[in-house]
């Protein structure tokens, strides 16, 4: 690692306050991404501001019609939570997948979502639920949060303290797991919700996206047949040596289609 | 001694005491004094000139001590590292030895060569000094592709090899061969690749060296194999120091699977560096370090063709391989694609006529070496795959037309037409064996319910041979190894009765310290808890050849032998004095010495405390002491077979395959300790399932960089990416050691790949699918499946 000051705020305020003025400081959660990235020395932060410190940014409500899941949850506490099992099953299941039981037992919600990996889990949750993100600042709805390749509508020095999932009528999650590094290849999160249906596809392009065909179909019809000729496009897909872009596009339809299945039992 | 600890008990090991307990000592543990900490600072290039470099920065930095450069090494008339084994050309000219400089001097050419060597204070201090190194790099083309190796347009890795070949050997003769091919009823031909490996031992390698001025006298401590070949090859030929003047020391290490085996940069040059620093050195390498520099292994590129008459008897074989040796030709390279592999090109067969010509090639990737198997899995691979084709284009069952081609059991010892002579074995039962393990009888029904949940099942057949226990000196000398083969033991009792065993071999997860103890308890009759291995420190043991090669159990455990019995010798005269009877009277059973045909006895032990305190001894005619060391060198290499039956089930949507069933059937000649030896089937099967669907070693063909370099994107098996396997055995002894054994040590990684693909195949026959590359990962799977990408 480079060297940088370290930080670890006892609240909300003390962590603004540490970031304040610092353009090159970076904060960590779980440091499931951080802490190899800064090993590997792929980031030169100034300063790290810890947010392990702060209590009140971990807990699960159950709330209004839905989970509030606090930013510093970790994964583990998701997958296992009865209120999360019982009000979003698919939601503690996708927990319970993430990375392995060392990752799970550091790694959190907020950390994950504002990191915004391509391959994250939790993204696809958020969007097919249309959850709302509460920040230090602000609330952000699912459908503006995400907005590129590791990119978030997350202003600088602002923090995710918490996430507000709403129940769903049906929901599940199928991931197809890269060999190697376990993340998503393809992950797709089916949500039936009082709002509508959802599908949102992780893994397989730059960002989390909805597949607004698909939706539009299970609203008709909530089974796997009604979607099972609709394709993709491949463009503009990921590629690399586990996954062709046209093999992606392919696992979209079987993974959306798994899910449903699943939210179906 | 009791049956509990002897030979063919499941003794419950020794080493996993430090192991289990975090009390191993590796060489990064070692805490040596005022040490510094090495860093390499590596070529981000395929293929490029050095135009400058420009240390003075960096040696300013906090904690520095010093810097090395390529030039330093070459101004000091550093040795280059050697290639050990030189292989003969057809023409009978030997093969183009480009050199290999410990650090390169003005070209690099893969990504991760050796540029500079940072010794500092501390490891961050190290590498934070080597970004400080400028140095200005002129990019030149670089070829990572095998098969594009030898076309003319593509840029030459060494002047020395032009063409990027480095040699064209064959065995056999081709007019032959096309003669037996004319006469065919059948020809199957084959396109295969071997796809590229790298070994991933747990422990990454690692060295330290310390010099003593006082005695001019250098150690090395380094995650070796073979400790006292490391000494020979880095005293007599790359750093021109008296062998006697380093000791080298491989204290526990964490796997090696041939990896280790090789004299390396790094080793080198912090030994070198340790006089000319004057405190020691240390060096561990990180995870992304040893995917770019450990030799890796495999990566052939084959056609194959073999001729059947029309009942199936197998007429002849040919085989064209291309090898990769990646940028600089590696301590033991060349043997491995020719004198490890077109051997075997018989298997378990009695093909008549075979030839096969091999071209080994250069490129700009790192170099390629011996892995598990060593050439053993490539042949192997060659053949299963192209007997299973052939019985699916006759619609022969698969295992019948193995059968139809075993060698009989009669025929032993059998002359291969490819230079070796298998002694001993018994093909059929083992075949049959397997099969009824495997419910091969049932699979027809498991494919027809698997299809009903819209699942493809396939069953896959490989029945291997190989060659190990490496072997005899005199063969290995013909055909171009520089060293022999041959292995040491030294017993050494003290006077109180307990006995340390020094062996040349080198345990680095074989589990010698269980095993050997075992031998010795069981030959001298005496409790193991009193047996103590020692190995892997050449100031302590007696010069052997280290283990690789399946060879440490075949060839260093019958030194162990052949020791015990002069220990038994000794010990039959000391009894006999002390029994006051003829030496000729006395036998030696279960740890005691008696008089046949009379009540007398004395135990081992009191010979030993007779031989230390000689006061009632014949020392007219007898020394006094036991001790007593031997060597061994093999009549013949060893010769392990079975077979092992591999039944998928793959997912059409996505291509997943899953193993879900694998059986092994092998004949390792008689068996020392049988836990032990299923551990080594156990991890050898899963590193052959790893080659067989998830691993694959890729270099970009535009940037020349190594893409899967780390464990994100190379996919090592896991426990969920295999079943628990079904093994059992077959024993035919070995007829020339004094044990019976065959070495086990690769076996599973030599017969696995074929099964496990032709049981993928066996799955996708049914949509049409002709051939799925290796790896079959899901990606090769679907667009062979959807003939796409």
């Amino acid at each position: 690692m480079y060297d940088f000051a370290y930080h670890r705020p006892k609240s909300l305020a003390e962590a603004a306050a540490a970031l304040k003025g610092k353009p090159e400081g970076r904060v960590m959660s779980g440091g499931m991404t951080l802490i190899p990235t800064l090993k590997q020395r792929l980031a030169k932060p100034s300063d790290v501001v810890d947010l392990n410190g702060i209590k009140e940014l971990a807990g699960i409500k159950v709330e209004g019609n839905g989970v509030t899941i606090g930013g510093m949850t970790r994964h583990f506490d998701v997958a296992s939570s009865a209120d999360v099992k019982a009000a979003i099953p698919a939601l503690a299941h996708l927990a319970g997948h993430i990375g392995d039981p060392a990752v799970r037992n550091r790694g959190t919600m907020g950390g994950s979502v504002a990191n915004n990996d391509p391959a994250a889990d939790y993204p696809a949750a958020v969007v097919a639920l249309n959850a709302t993100v509460t920040t230090n600042t602000r609330k952000i709805a699912a459908d503006d949060f995400f907005k590129g390749l590791f990119e978030t509508a997350l202003e600088d020095g602002e923090l995710v303290t918490a996430i507000s999932f709403p129940k769903a009528e049906k929901a599940a999650y199928m991931k197809f797991p890269n060999p190697a590094s376990r993340y998503a290849m393809v992950g797709v999160f089916v949500a039936k919700t009082a709002g509508g249906v959802r599908v949102a596809v992780t893994g397989a392009g730059p960002c989390v996206f909805r597949v607004k065909e698909m939706e539009d179909a299970l609203a008709k019809n909530f089974s796997s047949d009604a979607i099972k000729d609709i394709k993709v496009p491949a463009d503009g897909l990921n590629s690399d040596i586990h996954g062709s872009a046209e093999y992606r596009a392919h696992l979209v339809t079987v993974m959306a289609r798994r899910a449903v299945d699943q939210a179906n039992k | 001694m009791t049956a509990a600890t002897g030979i063919g008990a499941r003794v419950l090991r020794t080493e996993d005491r430090r192991f289990l307990t975090g009390t191993g000592r590796y060489v990064d543990d070692l805490p040596l004094a005022r040490a510094t900490y090495a860093y390499f600072l590596r070529s981000p290039h395929a293929h490029a000139k050095i135009k400058s470099l420009d240390t003075a920065a960096a040696k300013a930095m906090p904690g520095v001590v010093e810097i090395f450069t390529g030039k330093d090494t070459a101004d000091a008339k550093v040795g280059g590292l050697i290639c050990g084994w030189v292989v003969k050309d057809k023409h009978g000219q030997p093969h183009k030895a480009p050199p290999h400089p410990v650090m390169a001097l003005d070209t690099v050419r893969y990504v991760g060569d050796t540029v500079a060597m940072i010794v500092a204070n501390s490891h961050a201090e190290a590498r934070d000094a080597a970004e400080a190194i400028a140095v200005d790099y002129e990019v030149l083309p670089a070829n990572v592709d095998l098969a594009r190796a030898f076309d003319k347009d593509v840029p030459e890795v060494h002047p020395e090899a032009p063409g990027n070949l480095v040699y064209d050997w064959e065995i056999g003769v081709k007019a032959d061969a096309d003669a037996a091919f004319a006469k065919a009823a059948h020809v199957t031909k084959m396109d295969i690749v071997n796809n590229r490996l790298i070994p991933n031992a747990m422990e990454p390698r690692a060295a330290a060296a310390d010099y003593d001025k006082g005695t001019g006298n250098y150690t090395l401590w380094s995650t070796s194999q073979n400790p006292h070949v490391l000494r020979l090859i880095l005293s007599a030929f790359v750093l021109g120091i008296p062998e006697h003047k380093l000791r080298v020391i491989a204290p526990d290490v964490g796997g090696g699977f041939g990896s280790k085996i090789f004299c390396y940069n790094e080793e080198t040059m912090v030994t070198w560096a340790a006089s000319r620093v004057g405190r020691p050195i240390k060096w561990t390498a990180e995870r992304s370090e040893s995917f770019m520099t450990d030799a890796h292994g495999r990566d052939h590129i084959t056609h194959a063709e073999l001729a059947l008459d029309k009942d199936g008897k197998f007429l002849a074989l040919k085989v064209d391989t291309i090898a990769n040796m990646g940028a600089y030709l590696s301590t033991f390279s060349t043997a491995v694609p020719t004198y490890l592999y077109a051997t075997l090109l018989a298997g378990q067969y009695t093909t008549p006529v075979i030839y096969a010509n091999v071209k080994a090639a250069l490129t700009h990737t790192a170099p390629v070496d011996a892995y598990r198997g060593a050439g053993r899995p490539e042949a192997t691979f060659v053949i299963e795959t192209i007997v299973s084709k052939a019985a699916a284009e006759l619609k022969m069952d698969s295992a019948e037309l193995r059968r139809r081609n075993f060698i009989p059991s009669t025929a032993f010892p059998y002359q291969t037409p490819v230079a070796l002579q298998y002694d001993s074995g018994n093909y059929p039962p083992i075949i049959d064996e397997a099969i009824r393990i495997a419910d091969y009888k049932g699979f027809e029904s498991r494919r027809a319910e698997a299809k009903s949940r819209g699942k493809l099942r396939g069953i896959g057949f490989s029945s291997y041979i190989e060659a190990c226990g490496l072997g005899p000196s005199r063969v290995i000398g013909q055909l171009g190894g520089g060293v022999g083969q041959w292995e040491a033991a030294q017993i050494k009792f003290n006077p109180t009765g307990n006995v340390q065993v020094m062996t040349g071999a080198h345990s680095h997860g074989q589990s010698h310290e269980t095993t050997f103890a075992q031998i010795v308890s069981d030959k001298l009759g005496i409790p193991i808890e009193t047996v103590e291995v020692v190995h892997g420190d050449t100031a302590t043991t007696p010069f052997g050849m280290g283990s690789y090669g399946s060879r440490s159990l075949a060839v260093g455990g019958s030194a162990i032998m052949k020791a015990a019995d002069k220990i038994i010798a000794k010990g039959k005269k000391i009894a006999a004095h002390l029994m006051e009877a003829d030496v000729a009277d006395v036998v030696f059973e279960q740890g005691t010495f008696k008089v046949a045909g009379t009540d007398k006895s004395v135990p081992l032990g009191a010979t030993v405390f007779a031989a230390y305190v000689p006061h009632n001894y014949p020392l007219e005619e007898l020394e006094p002491g036991m001790d007593e060391n031997a060597f061994y060198d093999p009549s013949n290499f060893v010769y392990p077979a079975g077979t092992q039956i591999c039944e998928v089930e793959i997912d059409p949507d996505t291509g997943v395959v899953e193993v879900v069933n694998h059986t092994a059937v092998d004949d390792f000649g008689n068996i020392i300790n049988p836990m032990i030896v299923d551990g080594q089937v156990h991890g050898g099967i899963a590193q052959g399932v790893g080659q067989a669907l998830l691993e694959m070693a890729v270099y970009d063909k535009e940037t020349g960089q190594l893409v899967s370099g780390s464990f994100m994107d190379y996919t090592l098996p896991r426990a969920d990416n295999v079943p628990s396997f079904k093994l059992a055995n077959k024993v035919t002894p070995c007829p020339h050691n004094p044990l019976g054994v065959k070495g086990c040590g690769e076996a599973g990684a030599i017969a696995a790949p074929a099964a496990v693909m032709n049981a993928v195949h066996d799955a996708l026959a049914p949509l049409g699918v002709k051939h799925v590359p290796m790896p079959a990962t899901s990606l090769n799977v679907w667009q062979a499946i959807h003939g796409g990408n």
